[in-house]
């Protein structure tokens, strides 16, 4: 946790020294291409390298009752059997974290000794709000990437602060996304199995993420800058006509802190846990119907010719003992060959 | 075996978390802690990689000379050969919804058993050798290099998994720690380390067709005896075809059901049942073993043991294969075996057909291969059989789900439906223990041994605590099930958690109610108790 | 590579999800910042030129409430010169219209303050 701390705090650091001596076009136009560049290759090169290994059986987890008999209703959607349920089973895991939804707190207590089982539906909770105002505050931020900003945007930020408070208006999934993130963050500090188990690998996104979301309310609220320059500037670079120390000079150097914050984000992306994202589709355990009984599932590198103990060699054995116990026999003992 | 603590000295004997990081912790064998190891003969005999002599609880495991190097090739080529194992080892985000989903969690509160940290043992060591992070920032981002105590460590806690998935169902990427497990134990077999208690049967399947290494002549041996204990309680000898060619029907069940109490029960169930319907079917000596702990070996092995199925029902002319109770034995049938050994032989049935009712099996159209529970649901439903559940109304009984036939294959109505047509008394445990949230026995997955018996009372207790719920709430005092290892493990479990529980398979229960033609008035259950319900019984 | 057809389908949209900010901002076409015009007669703002930029909704806020709530008529600005605190007598004396003022900047930039609920939007002169 310290360290990831630390090195957070000093990513924002060197961003905002190298802004403020002059380095903007280094923090605000070379880091984000080459961010951009490591994310979007790195997340195929993670996916390519997912899908050179096969799929060599079908083992999806089934959380409800099969298809089998005509009068008894299949769980459908937690056990499908066809394609169509499948695609009906991940819409619901992608879009509402329907596995997280099943989860519940057992505590042993040892009056009894007995166990109990709550329902804890927080972490799903946090997660998808998460999740969801992340995705928002995302889409919020193409009215820098498009000229003129469609309606469709204008409408997500017109509902986003709809309570009107202050001005600039406070948007809620911001307030939000920062909420989900300190209880994600403080259920790994305060919960003893998380504590336990947590890495430098969980602390050090979740704060970086923290720091994204801090600096850009920080610019939106607190410490602003002059958006209609930093439109120029964000234009400049998705038309990759970048701009020069003209524009940049109006920007504060929070806004080049707030984008290297990004950056490193999107470099870390590929290398890191943050591929459960992709990762999700790929995962055998949801992506397959169970219908293995049904239709034939092919391993590539299944050894047709393994052998195996066949019934001539299980015969040859036990053939005197079979015939003995009545058993029929392929072949008749030899009498010859006896004794 | 040493003596148990009492549930309250186990419970309360469970360590708080360690202050030291994982990483720094080595793992204990004390006695009682591990499974014995395989014997170097019975790994030679299957040709395993690399039979040694060694002990868990000795320092040095004797490992091959190179076994740093075999290790990470074995690691690398399962990465080339499973996208899952790539997967799960990149995309968990450690978010611990799996953490309290395991039974050995809860029962021994040792963090390694949460399922996230059993696949970050594994993860860790991937972590350092494909990918970049890792090989640069080492330990400060988790990961870390092979050495011994890595290796027993993995064996450690590979075998205090039984493989049962629920952490997968709750996890949001459905991150399968039974995939895991697999894999660990299979890079293990590679340097050598098994355990008797797995390797064994699947010696004796290899050679003997079962994993209790019955020979043919045993095995009609006991069948018979069976078929004799049938005729004392009904009156009716019920028929035992062997190896006979030209039925329609293969019959293939766990050989524990010939074998022990009370697992026997179930399979006079089997053939009261089949009697009854005069199914035209055989069993087979040489597949005489439904289960299959190459399952719990190596991908390969599982499906070594498995192809004897198909190969017996080509012999014999079978037309499609029905299939006993058993709880991994269809997880296998389930989900691997079309890929391990399909497509079935071309003479087969195009769809599964059950004789009495013309049924088709549709769901079964590939393997051929039908679940009991799914043929007798169907014939209960269409009023084939004359019941009389009042026969086992002195058993208040409850319903215990398999792991793999509930999270590998969804078989949660069909036994119900079964239960409720044969028992009158029937309670569900807690919502979260039973159907797709059921909790292990506790010793699936090859770990049903009594060296660890204390550990299996751990792991089992989540099943345990909530037989004992129902026990007190609803005066639960049977626990009817579909899995052979269940039968051999719940019966200990339940005399620990919850005393006074018999436990039995499904079909035992049909054949108790089964009223047959010609059959003499029943006294006595199969177990030849006496039936309390009965008039003219003792009472 | 196994399950071609999926994996391809799921690269092609994430790339094409991930470059929207380029392929929108390129059919855009290139931005020039709007140029807005100028009050012809003054030369001077309440506050220098950078800070009004960044800072304007914040006064404009500020005084909304000082003259609303505590009745305070007066600002006195960092260079020390007072002004009457009033969007209608100070503000929109010089920035007579909307159109070319105001909007300029806010509709590029999707900014649509509540400020003409209450107060008369100046038009300029026609």
């Amino acid at each position: 946790m310290s360290t990831s701390l630390l090195v957070v705090l000093l990513i924002g650091v060197v961003a905002w020294l190298g802004a403020s001596l002059g380095l903007a076009s280094l923090f605000g136009v070379f880091l984000p291409y080459v961010a951009v560049i490591i994310f979007i290759a790195g997340v195929v090169w993670r996916m390519v390298y997912w899908s050179k290994s096969p799929v060599p059986f079908a083992i999806p987890t089934t959380g409800g009752q099969q298809a089998s008999l005509e009068w008894i209703k299949q769980a459908s959607l937690d056990n499908p059997s066809t394609k169509w349920g499948v695609v009906k089973r991940m819409f619901l895991e992608v879009f509402f974290f329907r596995s997280l939804f099943r989860n519940t707190y057992a505590e042993v207590r040892e009056d009894g000794p007995r166990i109990v089982y709550f329902s804890s539906k927080w972490l799903w909770c946090f997660a998808l709000l998460f999740h969801y105002c992340f995705l928002l505050v995302f889409i919020r931020h193409f009215r820098f990437f498009i000229d003129p900003v469609p309606a469709c945007i204008t409408f997500i930020e017109a509902v986003d602060g709809v309570l009107q408070i202050g001005a600039p208006r406070l948007y809620l999934t911001g307030v939000l996304l920062l909420t989900a993130l300190l209880f994600l963050l403080g259920r790994r500090l305060f919960n003893e199995r998380l504590r336990y188990l947590s890495l430098m690998n969980d602390y050090f996104p979740l704060l970086l993420i923290i720091a994204l979301v801090l600096s850009g309310m920080s610019l939106r609220y607190f410490i602003k800058t002059d958006i209609a320059s930093v439109k120029a500037f964000t234009m400049g670079l998705v038309t990759f006509q970048p701009v020069g120390a003209e524009v940049t000079k109006n920007i504060g150097s929070l806004f080049f802190v707030h984008l290297t914050y990004l950056s490193v984000l999107l470099m870390y992306f590929p290398f890191s846990k943050l591929m459960h994202a992709p990762g999700v589709f790929f995962s055998p355990t949801r992506n397959l119907p169970n219908n293995t009984r049904a239709v034939h599932h092919e391993n590539p590198w299944n050894d047709r010719n393994a052998p195996f103990t066949t019934y001539a060699e299980y015969e040859d054995t036990f053939r005197d003992v079979m015939v003995e116990a009545g058993l029929p026999v392929e072949k008749q003992p030899d009498a010859g060959d006896k004794e | 075996m040493a003596t148990l603590p009492t549930p309250q000295q186990l419970i309360a004997s469970r360590p708080a978390f360690p202050k030291e990081n994982w990483m720094d912790i080595k793992p204990d064998f004390k006695p009682g802690s591990f499974c014995y190891p395989a014997q170097k003969q019975t790994m030679e005999l299957l040709h395993m990689p690399n039979p040694h002599e060694w002990n868990p609880a000795d320092e040095d495991w004797n490992l091959p000379e190179n076994w740093e190097q075999i290790l990470i090739d074995a690691f690398e080529e399962r990465l080339k050969k499973h996208r899952s194992l790539k997967l799960f080892m990149d995309i968990c985000v450690r978010c611990g919804a799996c953490a309290d989903k395991c039974h050995f969690f809860l029962g021994t509160n040792d963090p390694k058993n949460m399922p996230v940290m059993r696949a970050e043992l594994l993860r860790s060591l991937y972590r350092k050798d494909h990918t970049m992070l890792g090989k640069i920032l080492g330990k400060k981002v988790g990961a870390r290099g092979w050495d011994k105590d890595v290796v027993k460590e993995l064996f450690s806690y590979a075998y205090q998994c039984t493989e049962c998935r629920r952490c997968s169902l709750y996890c949001p990427y459905g991150i399968d720690t039974a995939e895991i497990t697999a894999i660990v134990r299979e890079l293990l077999h590679e340097v050598g380390l098994g355990i008797h208690w797995i390797m064994d049967p699947v010696k004796n399947c290899n050679i003997t067709g079962n994993h209790l290494g019955i020979k043919p002549h045993s095995f009609v041996e006991i069948v018979e005896m069976l078929a004799d204990d049938c005729e004392e309680v009904c009156g009716i000898r019920p028929k035992t075809p062997f190896n006979e060619k030209g039925h329609e029907i293969l019959f293939i069940t766990p050989s524990g059901d010939v074998f022990a109490d009370p697992g026997v029960y179930t399979f006079m169930g089997y053939l009261m049942l089949f009697h009854e319907l005069g199914l035209d079917y055989t069993l087979s000596t040489y597949a005489s073993e439904g289960g299959n702990f190459g399952s719990f070996t190596t991908f390969n092995m599982a499906k070594k043991l498995n192809a004897k199925m198909y190969a017996e029902a080509e012999r014999l002319g079978s037309k499609w294969i029905l299939g006993g109770e058993c709880g991994h034995m269809w997880r296998v049938i389930n989900q691997y075996m079309d890929t391990y050994n399909g497509p079935a032989p071309a003479h087969m049935m195009d769809v599964p057909t059950s004789p009495i009712t013309g049924t088709q099996f549709t769901n079964a159209k590939s393997t051929k291969m039908v679940h009991i529970t799914e043929f007798t649901a169907d014939l209960i439903k269409h009023n084939k059989l004359k019941l009389d559940p009042s026969r086992n109304d002195h058993l208040i009984t409850t319903f215990h789900d398999s792991c793999n036939p509930a999270r590998g294959m969804g078989l949660l109505d069909e036994p119900r439906a079964v239960l409720k047509a044969v028992c009158n008394n029937f309670v569900e445990m807690p919502e979260k223990t039973i159907r797709e949230h059921t909790f292990c026995c506790g010793a699936g997955s090859g770990l049903n041994t009594e060296e660890i018996m204390e550990l299996r009372m751990r792991s089992g207790m989540p099943r345990g605590n909530a037989l004992r719920y129902v026990q007190q709430k609803y005066g639960v005092n049977h626990m009817a099930c579909v899995c052979a290892i269940d039968r051999a493990t719940l019966p200990p479990l339940a005399n620990y958690w919850a005393p006074g529980v018999s436990v039995s398979g499904v079909h035992e229960l049909v054949a108790n109610a089964l009223v047959m033609t010609g059959e003499k008035k029943r006294t006595m259950d199969l177990r030849q108790e006496d039936l309390p319900n009965v008039d003219g019984g003792d009472e | 590579m196994y399950n071609k057809t999926y994996v391809l389908a799921g690269i092609i949209i994430f790339v094409a999800l991930f470059t929207t900010p380029f392929w929108t901002g390129i059919m855009s076409g290139s931005y020039q910042r709007p140029a807005v015009q100028l009050p012809a007669n003054e030369k001077e703002c309440v506050e220098p030129v950078e800070y009004m930029r960044a800072e304007h909704m914040q006064l404009l806020n500020d005084w909304r409430d000082q003259a609303l709530r505590n009745e305070a008529r007066v600002y006195v600005s960092s260079t020390g010169k007072k002004w009457e605190i009033s969007l209608q007598n100070t503000c929109l004396k010089c920035h007579n219209n909307t159109t070319e003022f105001c909007d300029k900047c806010h509709i590029s930039n999707s900014v649509y303050p509540y400020c003409w609920t209450c107060h008369i939007e100046p038009k300029g002169k026609k």
